[in-house]
């Protein structure tokens, strides 16, 4: 109901520095829970909560050949299903632009920060390699479902075990106790801009109203691996300064959520 | 022999028993089954004299003849306009209902109500699903201009009037705003201090979050004291 | 010796025992109805939108509104990864649910409308269908829809010889188990959902279907403690 208002609404109140739960404009919403190892069939899985927005991760791995440029190199796939479940808004269906431009960006962000060693999953150059298929779900949206899923799939990651691995084929249902090969956490953090205004960790209300988006993922040395900026509207070089710093301390916050939970 | 299975305010689940025997009528929320009465929601129990009731918890909001609505206008016609009242369905107001005024038939509709207008009215005639009928004719019921609408759970409404309208009293008079809560779940908050407006908004929110634990009225007596108190420090 | 190994289930449960049992209601804020419901290790989330307006409109009845439903598994809610989109599986499953849960809602009042019913395995180990029925069964409770009864769902089946209740994965492999999934609406025992395959003889169904009827009063009352539980302490107000 009345987009307009609630823009001008919102807005008024950024400007005193408040947003309508009570946040400020930096803060993200608590309780963040991560849990681990909530789907017992799976090598690795997550369940993520970031207030009432709430998303499943789930890892399976399989052997098979590698792709032909990087014959040395394991196969990692994400993909991300807006469950009709979790929305009025999201239709059954094959996955739509929305939920294609989030498994790439959350894909992006383990991709290029080499979370993974993936020349560690690597069994004969060429032939045999591990392929790990990361499948993320909504349950419930309220908002900030990047950087929900981006939590989930880091999480799931981290726990995640090797199947066992006979005579060159996965003995599925069976666990070894190797985890993954996991050299860095990527951590991203998402910011709306709404009018003049940067928010974390945005509702969905306030998404409604929001001009821009950008995603930010960072690693533990503050570098930049990878980076989204997403709706209609464009921003400025002096925003990205302005938000930098912000998401400087909000990743590592939600790092040593992940470490915690992780261990 | 008639036997009640249940008191006032239980919760009930759908298909529990809740009198046998043909004594007791069954009203809205439950139905007849030969000797026994069911219950056919998840409800609240409410029994008035030998009529038995059980009141929705929870879900959409199923229009009901009687409900004063806040909608918004969303179509202009040649005789009247379409209302959304937050059902799958938009509601109808048409010319004749629309004012105590007497509307000309060449009359400009958008003199009266545009799109996007916010209106309190209250629904006349149902029929089915797609046809509700609404009239501006009656106390109260008029466009509202500024202020903001905020939506909460329509079970929750009989909550947040409070018994005789005593809850929603209490928030007026405490934040000094005038509100016009909506069977449908909207509620339009206006006042002339964007904090107390806030504190209004916070307050219905809180009810809506707290609305099935006890002690509720003492509860928010006391946030909207605190809440009160804390801003004249500031 | 060997005959005692053989009818000793494989988590240990006496024949007419179900698996433990979990169920929440209204855990998706967003939904207009939701609910969770474990049984043993297999979890189902349900949730319900509805009534709401129907697309594309020749679907639409104009005496009343229709129920729609979609059941679906995560991916890696199974021991072999299951390829996300739909399934002739799940195409079925959504079919015998509704039909489950059709008899049991009154959508008379709520014509041209429809009332989704979505359902997500999260993790498998046998009776994902009916655990999914069961969840939605609160969920459209949950979502205030009109119903006459929930419904409960269980599986049945033939395990080494002997009518046994809820059945595991385990159970369900070996060779020669009859499976049966049944939904039973508690007040009046009415079946709404059966189905089998294996070989079993009359009188054995029939001992099936007594057993399934035992284990959905059961579950019966677990969903009814789970749809009061959110409103508790009303009554004191």
């Amino acid at each position: 109901m009345n987009n307009l208002d609630m823009r001008e609404y919102i807005i008024n109140l950024l400007e005193h520095g408040h947003r309508i739960d009570g946040r400020k404009l930096d803060e993200l919403r608590k309780p963040i829970e991560i849990k681990v190892n909530v789907s017992k069939n799976a090598e690795g899985s997550s369940n993520v909560k970031i207030g009432s927005t709430e998303v499943m991760a789930g890892i399976k791995m399989t052997v098979g050949e590698p792709f032909a440029d990087s014959p040395d190199q394991g196969v990692l796939m994400v993909g991300v299903e807006l469950l009709p479940l979790s929305s009025p808004e999201f239709e059954s269906g094959p996955p739509d632009e929305w939920a294609t431009e989030m498994a790439r960006v959350v894909d992006r962000g383990i991709r290029e920060s080499k979370m993974i060693d993936m020349k560690k999953l690597c069994i004969r150059e060429g032939e045999l390699v591990w392929m790990i298929f990361l499948d993320l779900y909504t349950i419930n949206d309220d908002g900030n479902l990047i950087d929900a899923c981006a939590l989930a799939a880091i999480s799931a990651l981290k726990t995640a075990v090797f199947p066992v691995l006979e005579k060159d084929k996965v003995k599925f249902g069976e666990f070894t106790k190797n985890k993954l090969p996991i050299t860095k956490i990527p951590v991203t953090c998402t910011l709306s801009k709404i009018g003049p205004h940067f928010i974390v960790d945005a509702t969905t209300k306030e998404e409604k109203v929001s001009d821009a988006r950008i995603s930010i993922c960072l690693i533990e040395n503050n570098n930049i691996c990878a980076m989204q900026k997403g709706g209609g509207s464009g921003i400025e070089i002096d925003d990205l300064k302005k938000v930098f710093s912000i998401v400087k301390d909000k990743t590592k916050e939600l790092r040593s959520l992940v470490t915690t939970a992780a261990k | 022999m008639s036997n009640l299975m249940v008191e006032e305010k239980d919760v009930v689940v759908p298909g529990e028993i809740l009198a046998q025997g043909m004594d007791f009528v069954p009203a809205q929320g439950c139905l007849r089954e030969n000797d026994k009465i069911i219950a056919s929601q998840l409800g609240l129990v409410n029994l008035s004299g030998r009529l038995i009731k059980v009141i929705q918890l929870s879900g959409r909001y199923i229009p009901k003849k009687g409900d004063v609505v806040i909608g918004k206008v969303v179509d202009i016609g040649f005789s009247g306009w379409r209302v959304d009242i937050s059902w799958a369905f938009e509601a109808n107001l048409s010319m004749k209902e629309a004012s105590s005024d007497f509307i000309d038939k060449k009359t400009d509709l958008t003199q009266y109500y545009t799109y996007g207008d916010i209106i309190a009215a209250q629904i006349t005639y149902i029929f089915g699903s797609k046809i509700i009928d609404l009239t501006m004719k009656g106390p109260g019921l008029r466009k509202l201009k500024g202020g903001r609408i905020i939506s909460i759970t329509p079970s929750k409404v009989p909550r947040v009037i409070g018994k005789q309208g005593s809850m929603i009293s209490m928030i007026k008079e405490k934040t000094g705003c005038r509100i016009i809560v909506g069977q449908n779940g909207l509620v339009w908050i206006q006042g002339d201090d964007s904090e107390k407006m806030l504190l209004a908004v916070d307050t219905i929110y809180k009810i809506e979050e707290e609305a099935h634990l006890s002690g509720l009225t003492d509860r928010i007596k006391s946030f909207l004291e605190d809440r009160n108190g804390s801003s004249k420090k500031n | 010796m060997a005959q005692a190994k053989k009818t000793e289930r494989p988590d240990g449960r006496k024949l007419n025992e179900t698996r433990e049992m979990e169920a929440k209601v209204g855990i998706i804020k967003r939904a207009d109805g939701s609910a969770m419901f474990r049984m043993g290790k297999t979890i189902a989330y349900a949730a319900v939108y509805g009534p709401r307006e129907l697309f594309p409109g020749f679907m639409q009845n104009p005496e009343k509104g229709i129920l729609r439903c979609n059941y679906d598994m995560m991916s890696f809610s199974v021991t072999e990864r299951k390829r996300p989109g739909p399934s002739r599986r799940g195409v079925e499953i959504s079919l015998v649910t509704k039909n489950a849960l059709g008899p049991a809602v009154n959508l008379d009042q709520f014509a041209n409308t429809v009332v989704d019913i979505f359902i997500i395995i999260t993790q498998a180990d046998a009776g994902t269908r009916c655990a999914g029925i069961t969840a939605a069964s609160m969920a459209l409770a949950d979502a205030g829809i009109p119903m006459k009864d929930l419904v409960s769902a269980v599986s049945v089946g033939k395990v080494n010889g002997r009518i046994a209740l809820d059945l595991v994965k385990e159970e369900e492999d070996l060779d020669g188990t009859t499976d049966i999934p049944c939904a039973i609406m508690s007040r009046n025992n009415e079946i709404t959902l059966l189905q089998l395959d294996g070989d079993i003889s009359e009188a054995e169904l029939i001992e099936a279907v007594e057993l399934a009827k035992e284990g959905c009063h059961k579950i019966y009352e677990i969903q009814k403690e789970a749809l009061k539980e959110k409103y508790k302490e009303i009554k004191n107000e």
